[in-house]
């Protein structure tokens, strides 16, 4: 039901190509504190301020949305920025997939993974614990790192990146045992 | 056109993502217990593709480099890379395959990109205290690559740098063509 390896592989080649042609390599977790800054600026409106000192005109009393120039404060400012809406057309990437996946039953989609049912059984509440846990590991993680497996891993091997090369060994070193041991039959 | 293309490259590449199995936490697990290698075969073909294209395309200057990006390279890509593989394995999403399962109707995935909200607003806070210690510590120059682009400082300096980056695209994919359906 999933494109085979070299059709899959090509495509997805492709996309990565075309992002980095057309306007800059593709990259996801950034966008997470972007966000997160839109929501603390609805909360706090003054987080994020107009600077004329800093390079991109805004500032931030938040370090990190103050760093390089106040760039991630801008993006905040202003969320309608190339880099917000290509992450948000992935979600809808991801419907349309679906809906043209052909063999699968129309509406319907397994929510529990088969290898967690498994492994945990078919109650909910330990793959919410799972997920959010998880979810919260890695964009901790992917923000230490600055990048993920799209920013650092493809984006950056493509370009014969250090980072990237680095950061794929790192991840997969720590992946693979933690699957192993955790999703042992 | 800025927006227009963000919508149009994210929608396709959403669109991959779903139709490899990259946001299908049955497929990554299975793909790190090394039971079902069929989304590593096509992410090496993938990586292949881009980048044995990108320096063809670079060389006959039909590519213009302008748009290259590199990431820098210090200690905490190391450690941040780990984090991410530990919740990567436990979840099986990544941040990008996340937001492509949330789109293909997957209430876990809402809760795993929830939960990422909550792990980047963390991080957001605790930057200034992480800032300037040896997390941050620069590592091969900091923006370096293998091969020579015009952004970076390359490890290897040579005039057919580029060609070898061909190479080793081309060798990906014949990893990802070598590589078995399973290990285990």
């Amino acid at each position: 039901m999933y494109w085979d390896w070299l059709k899959g592989g090509s495509a997805l080649g492709i996309a990565f190509l075309l992002a980095v042609i057309l306007v800059k390599p593709i990259g996801v977790s950034t966008q997470f504190v972007i966000l997160d800054g839109v929501i603390g600026n609805s909360i706090n409106d003054t987080l994020v301020v107009k600077d004329e000192n800093t390079k991109t005109g805004y500032g931030s009393s938040n370090a990190y949305l103050n760093k390089s120039g106040g760039k991630y404060a801008k993006s905040v400012a202003k969320p309608l920025n190339y880099s917000f809406v290509f992450v948000l057309s992935m979600i809808l990437g991801g419907f349309l997939g679906r809906v043209f996946q052909g063999t699968a039953p129309a509406g319907k989609i397994k929510q529990l993974p088969e290898i967690h049912r498994r492994r945990f059984g078919s109650g909910y509440m330990a793959r919410a614990a799972i997920t959010f846990t998880g979810g919260f590991i890695v964009l901790w993680g992917a923000r230490l790192a600055g990048g993920c497996t799209s920013g650092h891993m493809m984006s950056g091997m493509m370009q014969t990146s250090i980072s990237g090369y680095i950061f794929a060994l790192s991840t997969f070193a720590v992946a693979v045992p933690t699957a192993l041991i955790l999703y042992k039959k | 056109m800025d927006i227009i293309l963000a919508i149009l490259i994210g929608t396709i590449f959403g669109f991959v993502l779903q139709r490899i199995g990259a946001a299908d936490p049955d497929k990554i697990i299975g793909m790190l217990r090394l039971t079902d290698l069929h989304l590593m075969k096509t992410i090496f073909a993938g990586i292949g593709v881009s980048s044995a294209l990108l320096f063809i395309g670079l060389i006959t200057g039909i590519i213009d480099g302008g748009h290259l990006s590199i990431k820098s390279m210090y200690t905490g890509v190391i450690f941040g890379g780990m984090l991410l593989g530990l919740g990567w394995a436990i979840s099986g999403f990544c941040p990008g395959t996340g937001l492509v399962a949330l789109g293909t109707g997957r209430i876990d995935a809402l809760i795993f990109t929830l939960g990422g909200l909550a792990g980047a607003g963390l991080y957001m806070i605790m930057y200034g205290s992480l800032k300037g210690t040896w997390l941050m510590q620069k590592l091969f120059g900091g923006k370096a690559t293998l091969i020579v682009t015009s952004k970076s400082t390359p490890l290897l300096d040579m005039s057919w740098g580029p060609w070898l980056a061909v190479g080793i695209g081309i060798t990906m994919i014949v990893i990802a063509k070598l590589l078995p359906d399973k290990i285990r």
